[in-house]
């Protein structure tokens, strides 16, 4: 259970990733198109905001942060609000820090996450072919307004997360929305990018 | 001789009494022989550790061959094997079965068990705050985790015993159980009832796993089951591996050597009745050492039968100048040489009967006795059962050419110089390196067996314990009272960087004070609930939601506290079970302490825990650096053993003194000792060794064995005592003897053994040589004196 749910919060980090790295790119509708202009991105920076709808809460929580990638394995997902809290995904480690704790975890502890990361890994790189060993891939759409879904293949991760829809116009990634099996959802809004 | 039949008498009954001793001692090959005889209080601490404390009660078991699956179907069936067994306390394979029991008892008893349940935490503010926290968490990974219990812990206790906890340093999962890294074996922890120290029980725990993973295999199809083995490791192991590898080894080589020994006392003599007459003052002497060890300490280690060997090497001598150097010569030259041997041997080994080490103190009282008796055997008895017709070989002609060729080797004896400027020169060169001064010098366990055990460590993530803070108290309540203390002393220490985490038993069982003082700070229903209301305005989630929350509080306020009892069929029993031990003074609660990231914690962060502990005046707690006191033990031993064995040396030197009343004899006695002392010395050094205790014992008995050889070549060169060349021949005899026996316990797998025989093999064979260098020529050439058995 733990892992599983770990995974939730992994998949959303490197997706957010994902669309760092994709922002203010000029890429042709075509997803193998997309891959290839994502793959030559060495680095992203840019703003979030994050709306995760939960059935016993009365609101949505939101969050706002910043996102960074550094080809071709570092990833940051630096919330600031409401609380600052830091996200590291760095080769095969998982650094979570709040206040003063750092929690360090090791995906291949956790094999379940792997296919997760290493979809994601595959995408940034353009393999389309490793993309489809873990999740059914949908793209739809026009250039002007494309949709990216995935679902999972593995039954376990089945079991956590429903489908993953990425919607993106023309060159860009705008949002990534995770629908969990138990009806809860979040949603991750890309801003612009960060000026370096 | 006078009275044979009443020496013979008296020794009968002598051997009688000592085999009934003998036979009624206990023997064992536990760490005993390596722990101090009068202990300081942190000596004390560190025995008890190493004896009884959790690490020492600690099996790693993998799992290997046939595929993953199969793999983690013969874990399952193992430890459900091993929790039906009284000999263990705890074992844990990783299964999400008892993970979820682990994880069940802390989330049910969460209000008990979290530091952060106090009066603040149920205000209207302090429920806010921590709510509001909870729900930031729950937009990260962490909250993830948090949710399905939110709204029963919207205060976020659970995710504080679980942060408190530390990371989690278990293994990875493969098929839902603990495997290695790379994922190719299984691996289970068991935790045995039996304290470290108590060899049959660790031997009997041994054999259950092994019984066991048979009858787990017996449940899987043999197509499965291809390949399939186990592996252990952990202190028990090693304890029951190194008492059957000494157990075995004595064995082998007393065996080995009472062999060679007979052979080469046989092509001497050509004589049966000879040679079994040459073994009654060895095998006396053996049986009077172990009756004297078994009557002055609690129980006889099979080290010190093993160093036991080594009196073969000279009590055997005595029966050969006996034999050799004829009896008529015997009570007025030969046994008065004997004697003096005999007493400067004694002056040797006495000297290491005050040792704090007992497996030295043992080696000295076996050697003492078995020496004095054998001696004793071969002046009063084994003359009277000589019969008169026995004929042994005559050795007059080997012992002439012997006599001869020494001549010639006189001629090169300047060379001996070099001895003492090459040895030197080797010291000099290695003076950095000289010593090994780490206890591991003494591990009798193969390097292989240590390095598989290294590997199951860090890949069961049970890293080995090296620093405990030891908190004594006098009742089991106040010893988890004191932990309870100490965790809050160590918890800033962890966030300040000093240390990266600890365990304590008041984790899992809090002292009962302070379960009663989280219990008091929950309200009662009426209270909570308005205060809920209060506390939830502002955030997005309603009071009504978080019923659940109200009936857990009200559950955990009412509920009686938690005992030891609860634990039951946790692994967090076993942990409180390992962290509060008895001790000498009533109860101890052991915290292992963790460094941030390698094993070892610094300087400072050493000083730092202990100024923190030093200033928490209401506990009496320690930190013990188990591998340091170790050492500092083992360093102390070596220290004291060479002085002993200096002290030993200067009472021979002063033995002799009194004896031969002679300066130049003196010097011609103890020159070729020394000379081989510092040759072998200078010897090992140079082909790498780092020296150990056993090779300072090892010199004591260079010194011990060769001073006979000196001796008898100080005899020769006297006037008219006995025939020389009979007297070379018996010392060259007794000194292959000796070279023979010490060269087999050179060849032991055990470590200190073979120390002991790489050091007294060479040494004696020098010994010889340089004693019969430096003698002074005997007064008539060798033709001319009377010749052998007359």
């Amino acid at each position: 259970m733990r892992r599983r749910r770990w995974g939730v919060g992994v998949l959303t980090l490197v997706l957010a990733a994902a669309c760092a790295a994709a922002e203010q790119t000029t890429a042709p509708p075509a997803f193998d198109e997309v891959l290839k202009l994502l793959a030559a991105r060495r680095h992203g920076h840019v703003t979030f905001t994050e709306v995760q709808q939960l059935a016993m809460l009365d609101r949505p929580l939101q969050s706002s942060g910043e996102l960074l990638y550094e080809a071709p394995d570092r990833l940051e997902k630096r919330t600031l609000r409401p609380q600052a809290q830091t996200l590291i995904l760095e080769h095969d480690v998982l650094t979570a820090r709040r206040g003063r704790r750092t929690h360090v975890m090791e995906l291949r502890d956790y094999p379940q996450v792997v296919p997760f990361i290493e979809s994601i890994r595959a995408t940034l790189a353009g393999d389309r072919a490793a993309l489809e060993r873990f999740f059914r891939v949908q793209f739809d759409g026009t250039l002007a307004a494309w949709t990216l879904l995935l679902v999972p293949v593995d039954a376990t991760l089945a079991g956590a997360v429903k489908d993953i829809r990425i919607e993106g116009e023309r060159d860009a990634i705008r949002t990534v929305e995770i629908r969990q099996s138990d009806g809860d959802r979040s949603l991750l809004s890309i801003g612009p990018e960060v000026p370096r | 001789m006078t009275r044979p039949g009443a020496a013979g008498l008296i020794w009968a009954l002598l051997v009688i009494i000592a085999a009934g001793i003998a036979a009624r001692a206990t023997y064992t090959a536990d760490l005993s022989a390596f722990l101090p005889r009068s202990p300081s209080a942190t000596q004390r601490l560190l025995i008890e550790q190493l004896r009884a404390g959790p690490a020492a009660r600690l099996i790693l078991v993998a799992l290997e061959g046939a595929d993953a699956r199969t793999r983690a179907r013969l874990s399952v069936q193992l430890a459900r094997e091993l929790r039906s067994d009284p000999r263990f306390i705890a074992v844990n394979n990783g299964d999400a079965a008892s993970l979820e029991r682990d994880r069940e008892f802390l989330f049910r008893h969460r209000y008990l068990l979290s530091e952060t349940v106090t009066p603040q935490r149920f205000t209207v503010a302090g429920l806010h705050a921590a709510i509001a926290d909870s729900l930031d968490l729950l937009t990260s990974p962490e909250g993830a985790l948090l949710k399905p219990l939110f709204t029963r812990d919207p205060t976020g206790e659970m995710l504080g015993i679980l942060e408190a906890l530390g990371p989690a340093r278990g293994p990875r999962t493969t098929e839902g159980v603990w495997s290695s890294r790379d994922g190719a074996q299984a691996l289970l922890i068991a935790q045995t009832r039996a304290a470290g120290s108590d060899t049959d029980a660790q031997q009997a725990a041994c054999e259950a796993i092994r019984r066991a993973f048979t009858a787990s295999l017996a449940a899987i199809p043999a197509a499965d089951r291809r390949g399939t083995a186990l592996l252990m490791s952990g202190p028990p192991v090693f304890a029951v591996a190194s008492r059957a590898l000494i157990k075995g080894e004595v064995m082998r080589l007393s065996g080995v050597s009472a062999a060679l020994v007979a052979l080469l006392l046989l092509s001497v003599y050509r004589s049966l009745p000879a040679l079994l007459l040459t073994l009654v003052p060895v095998a006396s002497g053996a049986l009077a050492g172990v009756a004297a060890v078994a009557l002055g300490f609690d129980a006889v280690h099979g080290i010190t039968l093993g160093f036991g060997i080594t009196l073969i090497g000279e009590a055997v001598d005595y029966s050969i100048y006996l034999f050799v150097q004829s009896a008529a010569h015997w009570r007025h030259s030969v046994w008065p040489t004997i004697r003096l041997g005999v007493l400067t041997s004694i002056c040797g080994f006495a000297a290491l009967l005050p040792s704090a080490f007992p497996g030295l103190a043992q080696l000295g009282l076996y050697s003492v006795t078995g020496l004095v008796a054998a001696a004793l055997v071969t002046r009063f008895v084994l003359p009277g059962w000589l019969p008169r017709s026995l004929a042994i070989r005559d050795l007059s002609a080997p012992g002439e050419r012997l006599a001869r060729a020494l001549q010639q080797l006189r001629r090169v004896r300047g060379a001996l110089v070099l001895v003492p400027l090459l040895a030197g020169a080797a010291l000099y060169v290695h003076r950095g390196t000289l010593w090994n001064r780490e206890l591991s010098a003494l591990n009798p366990i193969p390097a292989a067996d240590q390095a598989l055990d290294e590997r199951l460590r860090a890949e069961a993530g049970a890293p080995d314990v090296r620093y405990v803070i030891v908190a004594s108290a006098p009742e089991r309540e106040s010893a988890l009272a004191d932990a309870h203390t100490l965790g809050a002393l160590l918890t800033p220490l962890i966030d300040q960087g000093v240390i990266g985490g600890f365990e304590s038993p008041a984790r899992y069982l809090p002292p009962l004070a302070v379960q009663r003082a989280r219990q008091s700070s929950l309200p009662a229903p009426p209270e909570l609930s308005a205060r809920l209301q209060q506390a939830v305005a502002g955030l997005p989630v309603s009071a009504a939601r978080l019923q659940p929350f109200l009936l857990d509080v009200e559950r955990a306020r009412t509920a009686p506290p938690l005992t030891s009892t609860d634990l039951e069929g946790t692994s967090l029993a076993a942990a409180v079970e390992g962290l509060l031990v008895r001790s000498a003074g009533g109860w101890a609660a052991l915290l292992p302490v963790y460094a941030v990231a390698s094993a070892d914690l610094s300087a400072s962060a050493v000083a730092r825990v202990r100024a923190a502990l030093a200033r928490e005046t209401s506990v009496h707690a320690v930190l013990l650096d188990l591998q340091g006191e170790a050492n500092r033990l083992y360093s102390g031993y070596l220290s004291e053993a060479v002085q002993l064995a200096i002290t030993g040396f200067c009472a021979i030197v002063l033995l002799l003194s009194v004896a031969l009343r002679s300066f130049a004899r003196v010097t011609r006695v103890v020159a070729p000792l020394a000379l081989s002392v510092l040759a072998v010395a200078g010897l090992l050094v140079a082909l790498g060794e780092r020296l150990t205790i056993l090779h300072v014992v090892g010199m004591l008995l260079i010194v011990a064995v060769g001073s006979n050889y000196a001796l008898f070549f100080d005899r020769s060169a006297q006037p008219s005592q006995g025939s020389v060349p009979l007297t070379l021949a018996s010392l060259l005899i007794a000194n292959i003897a000796t070279v023979l026996t010490f060269s087999v316990l050179a060849c032991s797998r055990v470590t200190v053994l073979a120390d002991l025989g790489s050091t007294v093999a060479p040494g004696t064979l020098l010994a010889l040589l340089f004693s019969a260098l430096l003698a002074r020529p005997p007064p008539a050439p060798p033709a001319a004196a009377p010749t052998g058995a007359s």
